[in-house]
């Protein structure tokens, strides 16, 4: 369909691009050159406008504009000198901000005159959109603005002359931490040099350096006219960066509402670049995203799902603050999809309520149907927008795979995969039977392993990252005479999180396993124990559940330190105290744990 | 025989009169809380909150108090990070629309007891409506456990999990000795009635003999999760304070449950009063 796409296209001076399967095109004439339009979409929808960065054509956004174009009018246009469109005479003073708002007015005018369109930018697309949504001539015709990694130029400029003029030690390494990553601007100011290497190896080579630096996936992108989009690409450094940077205006203030969506891995734009944005943008969402620089091609569903949220939010003219969650970790968990197994009780309801505080979607997982229900029912209560329960046993193979399915069919992909779901066993290993090693091992590492095998290999498939979270224990690294199961079942469940962290880094998914210690849930009170006659059983269970009012650590803790570890990609967490201490005597004091676990002790 | 059954019935009817006042006291307290929460503005603090239930009681002819009134906002209704009993007393936290807010009191009228917890919030909430709503179960579930004479200990602990199967944390394990409930009893008239860290001086005293005389036959009136709440219930009138929190919202209900050593399940244990503001929302509820 690209080819057919190539030799319709009427720019016979341009090389072509491959232009975006089942779009409308169409060319807008403007300043002494023409743009090349492509359309997707109801234009009775709302009108979702995308620019592109450098060095990229408008074929960047293929997969975004796919996922949008359902809900939305959605239109993409190539910058001038790339892709499809014509490029102006001369070069030089041909590619200011000032002519390429000519330009975004131009398009918008063309495809949505009566109604104001919503912005999306990335990269060198983000730096226009910000002047775009901050100059005065585009008042009314801005319904919102979605940045990715590009900041305005001025607000850049400000950010600098404040860490310039009073450079306190922080504000010192936040300013070499930025030129660090920015090397790459001062090499493009060079003359005719960029514009070689480009032309020549550089453009050869490029799709396998995204490949291999920013981990994009191989396919149609970059598009065939990469080398001239690039070399012309370069006048938009050389026009604008030092004037702006070395001016940069007073009263560059966001007229519509701002939605920021930061790559944490980004190798060319600091994080910190965002500081002082709400002094500049005052209804500002916040999102943040595990990815490197090009979110268009690793993250299309993300960004999709943020999108989508963010404009039909405007178009209902909700405020501000409803966009987003009101708990911590909102910014990265907002919209995701959440799936937590145990999650009836405990550690693994927490951790539901946590994530849906965070705006996440969750499906809650557990063999009690009442329990899960009553979480997915409270999870919407406070801050997730869709909730479910599915009653399961996650020690089942073939129903963990239907519920893949049904999952993967009704809600999505999983974004954030809780594996949790565990059962206790406490006695001596004489006396453990063949059945209760069974039951401890179906639950505690084959429910593991089938919720990673299940849902790990759809999140691979997709390709757009994610995470595991295995609820491991203390008693993973704390050798005892009194769990010998459990601890065991555990130890699986840490080293299978480490083997398979390894395995998956490469796809841009982190696994954690977390390692709490005594936690105050029903665990203790549902523990079985081994070789007990039923009423024994009972009054231990009564005796263990009854819970030491001075270790009385929550579950909402561990909760928190899940969406902590997420945020951060550990790999192992103790959480408790003792865990912690466990963890540091099992790796400079092993003997010592030994001796510990002869004694007898409570569980 | 017959010097019994008078016995008997001479005391039946001063426990009549005897409750009756305590129902009064009980009365005068809820229509506080309602005054005062009807009140209750945006910017409104804590401080000026207890202050005006403090004000209110006073001008209807309080003097003592088995504790003075707390008022809670927010999440301080959920006692979250709470780790000094000092933390209790009124703060400077301000009313915000949506946020939960519990007023506590515990006022002496006539030689009366009463000790009240009235939960609310400003606007809309539907977490904290949901709380309120499963704070019902509670209630049922105590009086039905009372009236089956199982020890205090077990109860606590049954209160306990069906919070944890509701989704919730017991925040009353935050008051002091994680009483779910404590006896209350008649406090004389004195000109002067000093406090003590917000308490009464004298129900306190009344408080720590009930203590010493239980200590020795083996009760307690504190209803507790330790060993020393490990009996039947005792009777007498017990101000019962189920609180639930959930994720920065709390809610709790206080009133007095009345347990006397009656045969008849439904005269052992009774609510004092059916006619209190949270029982009246659940019976609008249910015939909506």
């Amino acid at each position: 369909m690209s080819r057919g796409q190539r030799s319709g296209a009427t720019g016979g001076e341009a090389v072509a691009g491959a232009g975006i399967a089942g779009a409308r095109e169409r060319r807008v004439r403007t300043g002494g050159i023409e743009l090349c339009v492509a359309e997707l979409g109801d234009p009775e929808q709302p009108t979702v406008l995308l620019v592109h960065g450098y060095p990229d054509s408008k074929e960047v956004w293929s997969e975004v504009a796919r996922g949008l174009a359902d809900r939305f009018h959605v239109v993409l246009y190539d910058v001038r000198g790339c892709g499809r469109s014509t490029a102006p005479r001369p070069l030089r003073g041909g590619f200011t901000l000032e002519k390429l708002t000519d330009d975004f007015l131009a398009v918008a005018d063309a495809v949505s005159p009566d109604r104001p369109v919503h912005l999306v930018g990335h990269d060198w697309g983000s730096v226009q959109g910000w002047e775009f949504a901050t100059v005065r001539r585009t008042e009314g015709r801005i319904a919102s603005f979605t940045s990715m990694s590009g900041p305005s130029l001025d607000h850049f400029g400000h950010w600098i002359k404040k860490r310039m003029t009073r450079p306190t030690p922080r504000r010192a390494a936040q300013l070499l931490q930025q030129s660090a990553k920015s090397w790459y601007v001062g090499v493009l100011h060079t003359p005719v040099l960029p514009e070689l290497a480009w032309k020549g190896p550089l453009g050869k080579h490029w799709p396998r350096v995204l490949e291999r630096l920013e981990k994009m996936p191989a396919g149609d992108y970059p598009t065939a006219s990469l080398p001239r989009d690039a070399a012309h690409g370069a006048w938009l450094y050389r026009d604008n960066v030092l004037p702006r940077l070395r001016r940069p205006r007073g009263d560059a203030y966001a007229h519509c509402p701002v939605q920021l969506i930061t790559p944490t891995g980004d190798a060319f734009l600091s994080e910190r670049l965002y500081d002082d944005l709400e002094e500049w943008a005052p209804q500002l969402v916040r999102r943040t995203l595990a990815a490197k620089h090009w979110v268009p091609r690793t993250r299309p569903d993300q960004l999709v799902s943020w999108i989508g949220a963010f404009v039909t939010a405007k178009e209902e003219g909700d405020p501000a603050r409803r966009v987003v969650a009101s708990g911590p970790h909102a910014d990265r968990f907002g919209g995701q999809l959440v799936l937590v197994t145990g999650a009836a009780s405990g550690i693994g309801r927490a951790t539901a309520f946590a994530f849906a505080e965070a705006g996440a979607r969750i499906i809650a997982v557990d063999r009690d149907a009442e329990g899960a229900a009553r979480t997915a029912d409270m999870s919407r209560l406070i801050g997730a927008p869709q909730a479910w329960a599915e009653v399961v046993d996650i020690a089942d193979g073939t129903a963990m795979e239907k519920l893949a399915d049904r999952v993967d069919a009704d809600y999505g992909t999983v974004d954030v995969l809780v594996n949790n779901a565990g059962i206790g066993l406490a006695g001596p290993f004489l006396r453990t039977t063949t059945e209760d090693w069974k039951k401890v091992l179906d639950v505690n590492l084959w429910g593991v392993i089938h919720g990673c095998r299940v849902f790990g290999r759809r999140m691979a498939d997709r390709g757009q990252g994610g995470h595991i979270v295995n609820t491991a224990s203390a008693a993973a690294f704390l050798p005892s005479k009194m769990l010998p199961a459990y601890s065991t079942s555990k130890a699986a469940v840490l080293m299978l999180s480490e083997c398979l962290r390894a395995e998956l880094a490469g796809q841009g998914i982190g696994v954690t396993a977390m390692c709490p210690g005594l936690v105050d849930t029903a665990i203790a009170n549902t523990a079985g124990s081994t070789g007990a006659p039923a009423d024994e059983e009972k009054r231990r269970q009564e005796e263990t559940g009854r819970k030491d009012p001075r270790r009385n650590y929550p579950p909402e803790k561990v909760a928190d330190a899940i969406l902590r570890a997420v945020v951060r990609n550990q790999a192992v967490v103790p959480v408790t105290p003792e865990a912690r201490g466990a963890r540091l005597l099992s790796r400079f004091a092993p003997r010592l744990l030994r001796t510990f676990a002869r004694f007898e002790r409570r569980v | 025989m017959a010097p019994v059954t008078t016995a008997t019935s001479r005391e039946a009817a001063e426990l009549k009169s005897e409750l009756r006042g305590f129902r009064e006291v009980q009365r005068l307290a809820y229509a506080c809380a309602e005054a005062v929460a009807a009140q209750l503005r945006p910017g409104v603090t804590e401080r000026t909150a207890a202050r005006m239930q403090r004000d209110w009681l006073r001008e209807r002819g309080v003097r003592d108090w088995f504790h003075l009134p707390f008022a809670w906002f927010g999440d301080r209704t959920a006692f979250v990070n709470f780790r000094v009993p000092l933390q209790f007393f009124p703060t400077h936290r301000a009313l915000e629309p949506g946020m939960p807010f519990i007023l506590d009191m515990a006022p002496v009228h006539q030689g009366f007891t009463a000790d009240i917890g009235y939960s609310g919030c400003l606007g809309l909430n539907p977490v904290h409506d949901r709380l309120l709503a499963d704070l019902e179960a509670h209630r049922d579930l105590i009086l039905r456990e009372v009236r089956e004479r199982r020890s205090l200990r077990e109860i606590y602990e049954d209160v306990d999990r069906l919070m944890v199967r509701q989704g919730y944390a017991n925040r009353h394990r935050a008051y002091p000795f994680g009483v779910i409930a404590h006896k209350i009893d008649r406090v004389g008239a004195r000109r002067w009635s000093p406090t003590l860290f917000g308490f009464g001086v004298r129900s306190l005293r009344g408080l720590a003999s009930d203590a010493l005389r239980g200590h020795r036959d083996g009760w307690s009136p504190l209803w507790s999760p330790y060993r020393f709440s490990d009996h039947p219930p005792t009777p007498g009138l017990w101000a019962v304070e189920p609180h639930l929190g959930f994720r920065g919202t709390g809610a709790k209900f206080e009133e007095i449950l009345v347990v006397t050593d009656s045969a008849d399940p439904r005269e052992s244990a009774f609510w004092l009063d059916d006619d209190l503001p949270h029982v009246r929302r659940r019976q609008e509820e249910r015939a909506a």
